[in-house]
C-alpha cells in the first residue's frame, strides 16, 4: 500500500482498515443479494410472462393477481409480512426449513425475488405482447409451431424491446435492497448504520455509502447500455 | 370482522400520516420538478448543469440511505449550527429535525428528479408551432410559458405524474425506518407485540392496494380529462 494511504488511514478515526472491511462484508452481501434475487427473480417471469399472455383466464388471471398484488404494495411490507411471518408458520420450527429461513438473508431474498419477479413478469409481458403481428404471421407461414415460435422469434425480439426497462428494474433492486438492513441484515447500509451508531458521524457514514451505491449503479447503467448496443446493434445506421 | 386488538385507531391514525407525507411530498416533488425541468431547458449552462448533477446524484443512491441521512444528518447540522449561533451571536436557534420533515425532504428531492425527467420530456413535446404562435401574438416568455407551454405540457406529463406517484406512495413505507409512527410502523409494532404478523401487516398493504388502486382510476379519469381535445390516431 502506497505510504500516503496507509497515512491517512492512520490519521482519521473512522476509516480505518476495520471499518473499511466492514463496508467490504457489506458490499458482498448486497451484491449476493440484489444479484441471486434478479437471477431467481428472472427465472421465474419469464414463464410467467409467457403464460400471462395467454387468452384463457385462468392461467393468466392468477398471474395478474400475483403482478399486482406485489406491484401495488410496497416491498418493505412484504419483507416484513415474510420475516416475521415465517416464524409463526406452525411446526417450521422443527423442519429443516427452520436453518435455513432463521437466517434473515433468506426471508429478504424471497421477498426481494417474489417482488422482483412481478415486476420482470410485467415488464416481459409487455414486450411480449408488443410483437408485431406481421412477424408472428411470417413464423405461421413458416410452418413453425408455437414453441419454436416463442423461441426463435417472439422472445428474441422481446428481449431487445424489454431490456431498457429491465436495466431500469435492475437498478431499483440494487436501491431497494438497502432495505434488508432493517431485517438485521449487515449489507452496504446496514454496515453504515452501525458505522454511524459506533462514531455517531452520519455524514462520513452515509456519503461514503452513497458513494459506493453510486459506483454500483453507474456500473450496471454502463454494462446495460452495452448491452443494449449489441442487442440493437443491427439498427445501426449503416457504416458506422 | 376483522379485530385488529385494540390497534384500530393506531392504525388508522398511522394512514392518515402516511396520506399527508405523500401529498406534501408530491408537492415538493411536483415544485422541484418543474424547476428542474425548466433549468435543463434554460440553455444556461450553469443552470443545466446544475439541474443534470441533482437527478444524475439522486438517481445513483438508494432512497433509504438517502433518509437515513438527512435524518441523522440533519439533526447533526441543526445542532451545529446552533451551537455556532449561540457562540458567535448569541442566537438561541434550535429545532429538531423529525422524522416526518426528514421523510417528505428525502422523498420529495428523490421525485422531484424523476419529475424534472417528467417535465422535461413533456415540454419537449410541446409543438414548436405552438410557441412560434404564441410569439406571434406577442406573448411574453414568462406568458408562452404560462399560457401555453404549461398546460399543454402538462398533458403529455400525466401518465408520468401517475408512474412516479404509484412509486412515491409505496415509497413512503421507508419513513418507518426512522421513526415516524405512520401505518407500516403501528402495524410493525403491534405484530411483534402479538407476535401476529399476517393478522397487521396484511390489513396494512391493503390500505396500499387500495391507494395504488384508487389512484389508478383517478389517474386515468384526468387523463381521459386532459386529452379530451384530441384526436387519437390509430
Amino acid at each position: 500500500m502506497p505510504d500516503f494511504i496507509a497515512e491517512w488511514l492512520n490519521e482519521n478515526d473512522i476509516f480505518n482498515a476495520m471499518t473499511l472491511m466492514e463496508y467490504w462484508g457489506g458490499m458482498v452481501t448486497t451484491v449476493q443479494l440484489v444479484f441471486l434475487s434478479l437471477v431467481i427473480g428472472l427465472l421465474i417471469a419469464l414463464p410467467l410472462a409467457i403464460l400471462r399472455t395467454v387468452r384463457n383466464p385462468f392461467v393468466s388471471g392468477p398471474i395478474w393477481l400475483y403482478t399486482y398484488l406485489f406491484r401495488g404494495t410496497p416491498l418493505l411490507i412484504q419483507l416484513y409480512i415474510i420475516y416475521y411471518g415465517v416464524a409463526q408458520i406452525p411446526g417450521i420450527q422443527e423442519t429443516f426449513w427452520w436453518t435455513i429461513f432463521r437466517e434473515p438473508f433468506y426471508p429478504a431474498l424471497l421477498a426481494f425475488t417474489l417482488n422482483t419477479a412481478a415486476y420482470t413478469t410485467e415488464i416481459l409481458r409487455g414486450a411480449i405482447i408488443a410483437t408485431p403481428n406481421g412477424e408472428i404471421e411470417a413464423a405461421k407461414a413458416y410452418g413453425m409451431g408455437w414453441l419454436l415460435r416463442m423461441r426463435r422469434i417472439i422472445l428474441p425480439n422481446a428481449a431487445r424491446r424489454a431490456v431498457q426497462a429491465y436495466s431500469n428494474e435492475v437498478i431499483f433492486m440494487l436501491h431497494a435492497s438497502a432495505i434488508a438492513s432493517v431485517v438485521t441484515i449487515i449489507d452496504l447500509t446496514g454496515a453504515a448504520r452501525n458505522i454511524y451508531s459506533r462514531f455517531y458521524a452520519p455524514f462520513e457514514a452515509f456519503i461514503f455509502v452513497a458513494l459506493l451505491y453510486m459506483v454500483l449503479t453507474f456500473i450496471l447503467v454502463f454494462a446495460f447500455r452495452k448491452l443494449e448496443n449489441h442487442l440493437l446493434r443491427h439498427q445501426r445506421p449503416a457504416g458506422s | 370482522m376483522l379485530d385488529l386488538k385494540g390497534y384500530g385507531p393506531a392504525l388508522a391514525e398511522g394512514a392518515v400520516v402516511t396520506i399527508e407525507l405523500a401529498f406534501l411530498s408530491l408537492a415538493l416533488a411536483l415544485t422541484l420538478g418543474l424547476l428542474g425541468a425548466s433549468a435543463k431547458l434554460s440553455g444556461n449552462r450553469v443552470l443545466t448543469g446544475v439541474a443534470t448533477a441533482y437527478t444524475t446524484l439522486i438517481r445513483g443512491v438508494p432512497d433509504l440511505v438517502m433518509m437515513l441521512l438527512f435524518y441523522y444528518g440533519g439533526q447533526v447540522a441543526v445542532n451545529a449550527l446552533s451551537d455556532y449561533l449561540w457562540e458567535t451571536r448569541q442566537i438561541d436557534f434550535f429545532f429538531q429535525f423529525d422524522p416526518f420533515i426528514s421523510g417528505v425532504v428525502t422523498i420529495g428531492l428523490i421525485f422531484g428528479a424523476y419529475m424534472t425527467e417528467t417535465f422535461r420530456g413533456a415540454f419537449l413535446a410541446v409543438d414548436v408551432g405552438q410557441i412560434e404562435a404564441a410569439k406571434a401574438y406577442g406573448f411574453s416568455r414568462w406568458h408562452t410559458f404560462r399560457r401555453v407551454m404549461i398546460p399543454q405540457m402538462l398533458r403529455h406529463a400525466l401518465p408520468g405524474i401517475g408512474n412516479n406517484w404509484q412509486v412515491l406512495l409505496k415509497t413512503t413505507a421507508l419513513v418507518s425506518i426512522i421513526g415516524l409512527t405512520d401505518m407500516v410502523r403501528v402495524a410493525e409494532e403491534a405484530a411483534k407485540a402479538e407476535r401476529m404478523p399476517f393478522h397487521f401487516f396484511i390489513p396494512v398493504a391493503a390500505v396500499y392496494l387500495l391507494l395504488t388502486a384508487g389512484s389508478e382510476l383517478f389517474i386515468k379519469w384526468l387523463d381521459k380529462r386532459a386529452n379530451v381535445g384530441v384526436v387519437r390516431g390509430n
